[in-house]
């Protein structure tokens, strides 16, 4: 898929030791695999089925999705940052696809 | 109180639901449970699931999950042609044993969270999500 862009939400700032909150979504079908098109033929199943995120090399979240998960998958969760360090977010595509972004976060 | 157009939606609803094509079946269900608990037992209680009562689509029904002290977190929608929804793996660097995300629920379900703790118990939680468009397609 081509037209798969993430989207990464981090608060502004932080102090050491806070638990911050992150906010994520890529733009996907994630396609079920049992829709049919037009012609009554089953359209392939293509979903992300994994995404990851780390935090200074730490893993903070590893999730296995299966095709309940809505398009656009947005997943929420919480971080506790103790020193300024990169984002790592990944998903994995079924076509074995892998989309990353890494972004740098200042905690103050 | 129920106005006229509520119980034209319910009644949507209904006739959504027996249209849904696939209904995973209670072992199907108690399969997943056990594939993640290695059949170990599960005590009710402690797991906090985050949901509106009634979802008016079921394409996009956001759900949260929270247990405290929870390593990893397993999300079965039961009345899915499949039960699985996510599983959620809390790694060194979580703040919290808490994930949000969205799913689709092809009707109206019980929608059940189970979690391993780290001193390796279960603990379930479920909730009954009222849907009045199922989110399956088809």
């Amino acid at each position: 898929m081509s037209d798969v862009r993430p989207r990464i939400r981090l608060p502004r700032s932080a102090k050491a030791g806070d638990v911050v909150e992150v906010k994520t979504l890529i733009s996907h079908n994630m396609e079920t695999g049992t829709r049919r098109d037009g012609s009554g033929n089953v359209i392939p199943r293509q979903i992300i089925n994994r995404f990851t995120c780390e935090y200074a090399g730490k893993m903070v979240v590893d999730m296995e999705m299966h095709p309940a998960i809505s398009a656009n998958p947005y997943v929420e969760f919480d971080v506790k940052v103790e020193e300024s360090a990169d984002f790592v977010f990944t998903w994995y595509d079924d076509d074995g696809s892998v989309y990353s972004e890494t972004q740098a976060f200042e905690v103050g | 109180m129920l106005t006229r157009r509520d119980t034209m939606a319910l009644g949507l609803g209904v006739a959504a639901v027996a249209m849904v094509p696939g209904v995973a079946s209670a072992s199907a269900v108690d399969d997943a449970i056990s594939a993640f608990t290695g059949g170990a037992a599960v005590a009710d209680g402690g797991v906090t699931i985050n949901a509106p009562e009634i979802a008016e689509n079921g394409n996009t029904v956001p759900i949260e999950v929270e247990a405290a002290g929870a390593v990893s977190i397993l999300m079965l929608a039961a009345g899915n042609p499949t039960p699985g929804v996510a599983t959620f793996n809390f790694g060194e660097g979580a703040g919290t044993s808490r994930a949000a995300t969205r799913i689709r629920l092809g009707g109206t379900q019980d929608v059940i969270a189970i979690a391993k703790l780290a001193d390796g118990s279960f603990a379930r939680g479920a909730v009954e999500v009222k849907v009045t468009i199922g989110g399956c397609g088809g």
